[in-house]
């Protein structure tokens, strides 16, 4: 490991059999490397997992190689919101509007456990059990919190997703609400019944009572 | 200046005589030094003043329900008590179903260097309702509003008692009552699709947000609503 030299991927690679053209998946490469390598986060930080991803802004881990030093406060100049820590139940119309409000094209991380999952320990009536139930999550990065390295292996990982987006496939950024009509579509009641049986139900309580 | 503005010394009240204070050694889980405050209490409420304990060196009265509002206006204006701080109210309830809940205010008399906890019983069955004491300390507000939220007590008199950890229309209960579930009442789907269709803007007063001299710049879809006094929901 670290020896043997690595190969570049760049993700969107020439298929003659395909109906793209050189010149569309040469303009996929040149407009997929300037988005994964200029990555604006929007902070959503709401717990300790904040503060690791302070630390990985900061000068000894560097976000900036990424081209992530700028911090879009305003999500409509973002292009990636990494949620860094619990989301309470409170503000989960807060960041389902704020992933509303930024523009196309746009990704997430859900950075740590709590994000991810809701964490185990904080699986009360006040917490989100993981933003992938609010909005579409990219990158999920393990950990309680996730070192800097942790996070930006992530980001390393979304930036491979990025690279691999082809203009041609326009269904990545479709935007669908749930549709009742649909054959895709479950019904709360049904997921609530299939998720009972692990341990996810609210009849389970601590206390016994 | 005005006096008011002047620092109030912790302990100036009790006179040149009286040691500085020193951390407490060997303090006893029951018994030692009662705050004497209680006694005055005895003597000046008699029959409201139920019981008094000492524990861990700090003076427990427990007081009469109805009565508790006079109490701490008495105690926070004597000139011998001016208990001026009240740090914390909350509520207590226990796992034993039989034991009433009890509500507990803490209070400080920063001038005299003291410290008094009330507590008041509201048994099983009885309606939870104790009152507020929003017009002495207008910092028990929002301490007031959270033991509404968390235990469904009633604090009579509070002008504007609401939720204040979880949002307006939350169906669920009172999260800390010991007959709330862990994960709440309804199902994580349910409890998802409640909070989706809330409004994340409109969660405050204007008074809260203290923009009322931005009225006029705030969009105008934005005044209508807040003109009309709608405050949640959508």
């Amino acid at each position: 490991m670290g020896l043997d030299t690595r190969r570049v991927e760049t993700g969107v690679e020439m298929n003659p059999s395909s109906q793209e053209s050189w010149v569309t998946t040469r303009l996929d490469f040149l407009v997929n490397w300037g988005r994964a390598n200029s990555l604006w986060p929007m902070p959503f930080g709401t717990a300790c997992c904040a503060i690791e991803f302070m630390a990985t802004a900061a000068s000894k881990f560097d976000l900036a190689r990424f081209g992530m030093e700028r911090m879009s406060f305003s999500p409509r100049q973002a292009d990636v919101l990494i949620c860094a820590g619990r989301v309470p139940f409170k503000l989960a119309p807060v960041i389902r509007r704020i992933w509303q409000q930024m523009p196309q094209p746009k990704w997430s991380i859900a950075m740590g456990a709590c994000a991810s999952t809701g964490n185990g320990i904080f699986d009360n009536y006040a917490v989100v059990q993981g933003i992938d139930t609010i909005i579409p999550v990219d990158v999920y990065v393990p950990g309680c919190p996730p070192r800097p390295e942790g996070l930006m292996y992530g980001i390393m990982m979304l930036q491979k997703k990025v690279m691999s987006e082809r203009m041609a496939d326009k269904s990545l950024r479709n935007e669908m609400e749930p549709d009742p009509k649909s054959q895709l579509y479950i019904p709360p009641a049904l997921i609530d019944q299939v998720s009972e049986n692990f341990g996810n139900s609210v009849h389970q309580t601590r206390s016994g009572l | 200046m005005s006096d008011t503005f002047l620092p109030v010394l912790a302990g100036y009240a009790e006179g040149n005589d009286v040691a500085s204070p020193s951390t407490p050694r060997n303090v006893p889980y029951h018994g030692g030094p009662t705050n004497p405050s209680a006694e005055a209490l005895r003597a000046q409420f008699g029959d409201a003043i139920h019981r008094v304990d000492v524990v861990w060196g700090e003076t427990t009265v427990y007081v009469e329900r109805g009565r508790v509002a006079e109490i701490v206006r008495w105690l926070h204006d004597d000139p011998q008590q001016r208990y001026d701080y009240c740090s914390d109210i909350t509520a207590v309830e226990f796992r034993d179903l039989e034991r009433p809940i009890e509500v507990v205010w803490h209070l400080r008399s920063i001038p005299f260097r003291r410290f008094i906890r009330l507590k008041t019983l509201l048994f099983k069955g009885e309606p939870l309702v104790v009152p507020s004491v929003y017009d002495i300390f207008r910092g028990a507000d929002w301490l007031e509003r959270e033991c509404y939220d968390m235990f469904g007590i009633r604090f009579e008199g509070h002008p504007d008692l609401r939720r204040l950890l979880m949002w307006e229309q939350y169906k669920e209960g009172y999260p800390l009552r010991k007959d709330f579930p862990l994960r709440g009442r309804f199902s994580r789907s349910e409890q998802l699709r409640q909070i989706l269709a809330q409004n994340p803007e409109a969660k405050y007063s204007m008074e809260e947000l203290s923009v009322l001299e931005a009225f006029d710049e705030l969009p105008s879809e934005m005044r209508q609503r807040l003109g009309k006094g709608e405050r949640v929901g959508e």
